[in-house]
């Protein structure tokens, strides 16, 4: 059994009245284990699933339309449909590397209730027909890490896990595996090469997808943990219970974890597609306001790597599209909230940090452009930017993502939104990353940074004697 | 702009295979409307109509039309790793213009491509920008300057302006990654070029990516050396001057050079060079891409060795021996002193008492010369080889190209250990096991190179390795093409038992083609032009037999120097000591021109203009880069001239020019009739000689099992040794690895040695000394020792022997 934690590590996660697919268990305090587990319907999806057969499993994934929930939002039974037929052995890949800042929802599904994801991994392999599944465990995650090895080693021993799974001649190995805690891993090319113990750095699409060419060259489904541990509920009550929460093109729940200036940080499980970003930041059942009332500033809706809303945008529901249209993107499920007491520029210049330290050097634009776009705005942000240095970062930009890029639609500077997504130049998103987010502080709050930088000094064109003149 | 550095910083692509090149880019072929090629996909370039072939990637569809696209990472030898994004273009496959990175899409049918479209220009121009960025810009103290595509780019498709004032990325300027190669990770770009040839093309990962990030670096392992063969071609293949090898750094500037192209003969695999000489001095070798041979890729000690031909110890001038020892004299009066020792030896004893050996090292020229002037005197004891090599008669057998070899589904290695002996065709074949599908079946005494990628590694004993081929004739039976690679793999064992082994594949498969992995760099040339002995009985071992027991009045070593060539060493050293009179005609001195009576200087690589012939028998063309160090002349020169000086019959004494010797060749060489001076001009990649079909000789095997409480002896080359060329190559003579047995570590641990500590060979004939090595490579019963390192491991080594076994004893 696992060791006692002391400390409160835990972050906020608060109840409400709310649908709970995928946190029914986190109010019991030995929610991560398998007797309270298996007591609140523990592994049901799993007997449904065997009993419906893999045809009948994979389709009722398809039919619930459960989009992936690591920050592309693809389906995930359509992806499952890739794998070419015939080919063994063929991979479940776990992205159990959360590291997008501001999100730690997988690492309370992880914590929280470990069995649940294992019986979707287990889920996953029987419907889409994979021989072995590895768990990909961000390495800063210890405790996810301890109790999910518990909860493989009890489900082992219960015979959920490993040889013919409950009596079936169905048999899948769950292996654990810890990262290094590289941001870029999170990417699932660079997952793979990690796994296979190569340097972590994204592999060249095309192909788009490793699901024919994968893990080891083999067939490779890589799912987020979220969207698996969707899968026991589905299979336990069916797609038409999932359906039937949420709207129609974004069905089931979402896990929304929110940080920042707000009352009530922590992760809330929250109905897809309705809930709004006000709801969130200020209903009653979530976030409860800015803290001190301040007004709100800025908010970051989707994970460090998307661009800004401002409070225009509060009457978005939390949906992929709508976020899209506005200018965004609502990736891995993360709100940041910054009220009136932020300085644009300083949070601007915490992301780039972020991104242009976690680049893996693959690729020219991110490699130089992210450290280019920081060294830019560490000479704003202490006072020794020109406004020259604005323009430059906007160049810089272009080199990384070329074209047109999206920002929200702001009233105060009377700016309209221009939707995601944007172009890019590099092989991943980690590049963009440091730059979409900056693009859009530097739209929305460019007095701000006017503020911080002083005039360019003139060029001076020094007149060039000239033979003969 | 890539055509012109092209030659030099970027393989070239020999005409060879373009030749037959799909040339449907005419814009009036729809009038004549050609059958529909499967392997043509038609996509348009810059607005134009063009014909690429299926699978091809846009960026090589695009320069094989002219439109050049800017790249650092991608080369046409190695796999795309997108990683530069210099060569982003707008690509339309019916989704619209889209920026791709044109060395990782292959082209469609109906591909629509700007490779200049504004978006195009600035992402280029933008992807420059980001990699000047922190580019320290040394380019003034930089060798890679002048010839640098990343210099040549930056302003070809650059933006001209940077606009990057924060402080660059500083690191510890160049710091050396191996004996030869030093690293400047400010100028670096991170191509993954270096990184990636030595991971996929050498085999060697020695050098990776460490940290990340900005501070990405290229770094090899703790303590452990960039150590490739192959560490030259990261040099040539770098696109900045982030690496430079010791031999070239700061001896010249690009501009400076003059360069043409030829072929390496520092072994047999003939690797196409272009050699670089600056105020009359060879500077560099650069790889060139022939497809049929080398890929663009050279080992480093073909690449650096031309640091013997500037060695300060080269032979200037003729000598002959009077009281006061060799002394420089005139030519005229070195070749009368050649002339008269030749007439008294042939008024002495006969044709019968003069022994010619040599021609190896030499062009095919060199060693006709002296085969028509053995001829002309009725010379029979003459071989090209010194017992180190295998009969000349496997030359007769149906051979394959090195390309026929590296496509094979079955490559049979019978010899020695490649990537020691001649490390192209190693690359060559570890790219067929890797990535072609061949099979390897390896024969062999110890771990070789190639071992790992043998899909079939068998040992054996020394002495029964025929045994061995017979045990697993099942592996070598297959419908595929099967190629057998045979040459010498143990020094310390008679060829016959090499001939034995070759006999049962051929017998197992009576199909199978055999690729010759002899080793010296013209020796199938001089065998195949006359430099083969008429019969066992007067080939190199014989010729040294007779003049040990003082049957030679006259030995003549053109570019032979047995006390380094021979195995048998003591043999080598009674023949030079029972010789009565030497003739040797050499570059440099050596323990075997100590002895000679007359010591005529002769032209070495890059001083000669004429033709070389590699293991598959293409002959091509060498250059005169350089003049000769001070009088010395091609050897052919001096065959010609003592033809005229004896007045004989035949012979060449009336040539004048090395073309004609060419063109004699060709009319009077069996199998060389194609080898014209205007084929050789037509075709850069050479022209292949043709087999002349000879049987082997049936062989009698001798060997027997070996006793448990002997070792049995394998002696074989390592790449470097004390061969005049690496020797006199200051770079790469310190890499030689030194003498040594060799023994498995369980084999130490019974012998009760130490790693290190000195061991007694006993051997019939003489006992050594040398220091113990615990190798796992070696298998048990088995000492292997390095030839020519210095050590006295060849003093064991008895030509006669089938096989030497040795008791080992604790000093």
């Amino acid at each position: 059994m696992s060791t006692a934690i002391t400390r409160d590590y835990t972050p906020g996660f608060y109840e409400g009245d709310r649908p709970k697919l995928v946190t029914s268990r986190f109010e019991y305090e030995d929610s991560y284990t398998l007797e309270r587990y298996l007591s609140t319907g523990g592994y049901d999806g799993l007997k449904k699933a065997l009993e419906m057969g893999p045809e009948a499993m994979s389709g009722e994934v398809k039919a619930s339309t459960l989009l992936g929930r690591g920050g592309a939002g693809f389906p995930a039974g359509v992806k499952w449909g890739f794998t070419p037929q015939g080919v063994w052995p063929r991979y479940l890949v776990v992205n159990g590397d959360e590291s997008e800042p501001g999100t730690y929802k997988d690492r309370l599904l992880m914590e929280r209730d470990p069995h649940q994801l294992i019986e979707g991994c287990l889920i996953a392999c029987y419907a889409a027909g994979l021989s072995q599944c590895f768990l990909y465990v961000r390495g800063e995650m210890a405790v996810a890490h301890e109790r999910l090895a518990d909860a493989l080693n009890d489900g082992y021993e219960a015979g959920y896990i490993g040889k013919n799974i409950m009596g079936t001649d169905f048999s899948v190995d769950v292996i654990l595996h810890w990262g290094a805690g590289a941001y870029v891993v999170g990417e699932e090319t660079a997952l793979i090469e990690s796994l296979e113990g190569e340097r972590g750095m994204p592999r060249l699409k095309p192909p788009y997808f490793p699901a024919a060419i994968g893990l080891y060259g083999q067939p490779t489904i890589v799912n987020n943990v979220e969207t698996l541990a969707n899968l026991p509920f589905i299979a336990a009550n069916g797609s038409a219970a999932f359906t039937a929460i949420g709207t129609e093109t974004s069905p089931g729940t979402r896990m929304v974890a929110i940080s920042g200036h707000v009352k009530r940080p922590g992760v809330y499980e929250i109905v897809n597609g309705t809930t709004t970003f006000r709801d969130i930041i200020y209903g009653n059942e979530f976030c409860q306001g800015i803290r001190d009332d301040n007004e709100l500033k800025a908010f970051v809706p989707g994970g460090g790597s998307a661009p800004w809303f401002v409070s225009d945008q509060l009457d978005i529901p939390f949906e992929g599209r709508e976020a899209s249209a506005a200018g965004s993107m609502l990736g891995s499920g993360a709100v940041m909230v910054m009220d009136s007491t932020t300085d644009i520029p300083e949070a601007a210049l915490t992301l780039t940090r972020f991104y242009a330290h976690e680049s893996c050097g693959k690729c020219v634009p991110c490699r130089e452009g992210g450290t280019w776009l920081l060294r830019i705005l560490e000479r704003i942000c202490s006072g020794h930017g020109t406004d020259a240095d604005l323009d430059q970062i906007l160049e810089v930009g272009q080199s990384i993502c070329p074209g047109e890029m999206p920002h929200a639609a702001s009233e105060r500077i009377g700016l309209d939104a221009t939707p995601f997504p944007y172009k890019m130049t590099t092989i991943c998103f980690v590049g963009p990353s440091a730059y979409a987010p900056l693009h859009s502080a530097l739209t929305l709050f460019r007095d701000e940074f006017e503020a911080k930088v002083v005039p360019a000094p003139k060029r001076i064109s020094i007149p060039v004697a000239v033979a003969g003149s | 702009m890539s055509t012109e550095e092209s030659s030099v910083t970027e393989p070239v692509v020999a005409d060879g295979d373009v030749s037959g090149d799909v040339v449907l880019d005419d814009a009036d072929s729809a009038v004549t409307e050609p059958e529909p090629d499967p392997d043509v996909v038609m996509v348009t370039l810059n607005g134009r109509e063009v014909a690429a072939r299926t699978g091809e990637l846009v960026i090589a569809a695009a320069e094989r039309h002219d439109t050049y696209i800017p790249h650092f990472c991608y080369h046409p030898r190695m796999k795309s790793v997108g990683m530069c994004r210099q060569c982003l273009v707008e690509v339309d496959t019916g989704r619209g213009m889209q920026l791709q990175p044109s060395c990782m899409i292959t082209v469609s049918p109906e591909m629509k491509i700007d490779t200049e479209s504004s978006t195009a220009k600035r992402a280029q121009e933008g992807m420059i920008e980001l990699l000047l960025a922190n580019h320290p810009l040394d380019c003034p103290v930089c060798d890679k300057g002048g010839e640098c595509p990343l210099q040549d780019q930056a302003f070809s498709h650059g933006p001209g302006e940077s606009r990057y004032i924060e402080e660059k990325r500083h690191y510890e300027k160049p710091i050396p990654i191996s004996d030869l190669v030093l690293l400047d990770r400010e100028r670096c770009i991170l191509c993954d070029r270096c990184t990636r040839f030595a991971d996929e093309v050498a085999g060697d990962k020695l050098i990776q990516f460490t940290q990340r990030g900005n501070q990405t670096q290229v770094m090899t392992f703790h303590d452990e050396p960039f150590a490739s063969y192959f560490s030259g071609n990261t040099v040539q293949i770098c696109p900045v001057g982030a690496l430079t090898a010791e031999p070239y750094r700061f001896k010249a500037r690009p501009w400076d050079l003059a360069a043409e192209e030829s072929t390496c003969t520092s072994c047999s695999v003939g690797c196409r060079v272009v050699v670089q000489s600056s105020r009359d001095e060879i500077l560099r070798y650069q790889g060139v891409d022939s497809d049929p041979v080398n890929h663009g890729w050279l080992c480093d000690r073909g690449r650096f060795d031309f640091e013997a031909v500037n060695s300060e110890l080269r032979l200037d001038d003729p000598m002959v021996k009077t009281d006061a020892g060799l002394t420089v004299t005139s030519w005229n009066a070195a070749l009368t002193a050649a002339q008269q020792l030749i007439s008294d030896a042939l008024g002495a004893g006969g044709a019968e008492a003069i022994g010619i050996l040599g021609g190896a090292r030499g062009t095919n020229e060199d060693a006709f010369a002296w085969a028509q002037l053995a001829d002309a005197l009725g010379v029979t004891y003459r071989d090209a080889q010194v017992g180190d090599g295998l009969p000349a008669s496997i030359l007769g057998l149906d051979r394959a190209t090195i390309d026929e070899a590296a496509s094979a589904s079955t490559i049979v290695l019978l010899g020695p250990d490649l990537k020691e002996e001649l490390p192209v065709l190693y690359l060559r074949l570890r790219e067929a096991a890797t990535n072609g599908g061949s099979t390897l079946v390896e024969f062999s005494t110890v771990d070789t190179g190639l071992t790992q990628y043998a899909a079939h590694s068998i040992r054996y004993q020394p002495g029964l390795q025929a045994d061995a081929v017979s045990d697993n004739a099942e592996l070598l039976a297959g419908d595929g093409s099967v190629v057998v690679v045979a040459g010498r793999s143990n020094l310390a064992e008679s060829p016959d038992e090499t001939m034995a082994a070759l006999a049962a594949v051929l017998a197992a498969n009576p199909n199978a083609k055999m690729l010759p992995a002899l080793r010296r760099g013209n020796v199938v040339g001089a065998l195949s032009v006359g430099m083969a002995p008429a019969d066992p009985d007067h080939d190199g071992l014989a010729t040294l037999r007779a003049a040990a027991d003082g049957k030679i009045d006259l030995l003549v070593l053109v570019g032979a120097d047995p006390l380094n060539d021979c195995p048998d060493v003591q043999l080598a050293r009674r023949a030079l000591a029972g010789a009565r009179r030497i003739i040797s005609i050499d570059t440099h001195p050596s323990e075997s021109t100590k002895h000679a009576d007359v010591v005529l200087a002769a032209a070495a690589y890059g001083e000669k203009r004429g033709t070389t012939t590699n293991i598959e028998g293409r002959v091509s063309t060498l250059v005169d880069k350089v003049t000769t160090t001070g009088t010395a002349r091609p050897d052919w020169m001096i065959a010609a001239e003592l033809s005229l000086m004896l007045d004989l019959e035949g012979g060449l004494a009336q040539v004048t020019s090395v073309e004609e010797v060419t063109s004699a060749i060709a009319a009077q060489v069996p199998g060389f009739s194609g080898v014209t001076l205007e084929a050789l001009a037509t075709d850069r990649n050479g022209v292949l000689a043709e087999v002349v079909p000879a049987l082997l000789a049936p062989v009698t095997r001798r060997a027997g099992q070996r006793n448990s409480y002997d070792h049995r002896l394998v002696v074989s080359r390592k790449l470097y040794d004390r061969a005049v060329g690496t020797a006199m190559s200051h770079s790469i003579a310190k890499l030689a690895p030194g003498a040594g047995a060799h023994l498995h570590p369980l084999d130490v641990d019974a012998l009760g040695a130490n790693s290190g500590s000195d061991v007694q060979l006993i051997g019939e004939r003489a006992t050594a000394i040398l220091p113990v090595v615990a190798n796992s490579a070696v298998p048990r019963g088995i000492v292997w020792a390095p030839f020519n390192q210095g050590g006295a491991v060849e003093d064991l080594i008895d030509g006669n022997a089938a096989v030497i076994d040795l008791k080992i004893e604790v000093l």
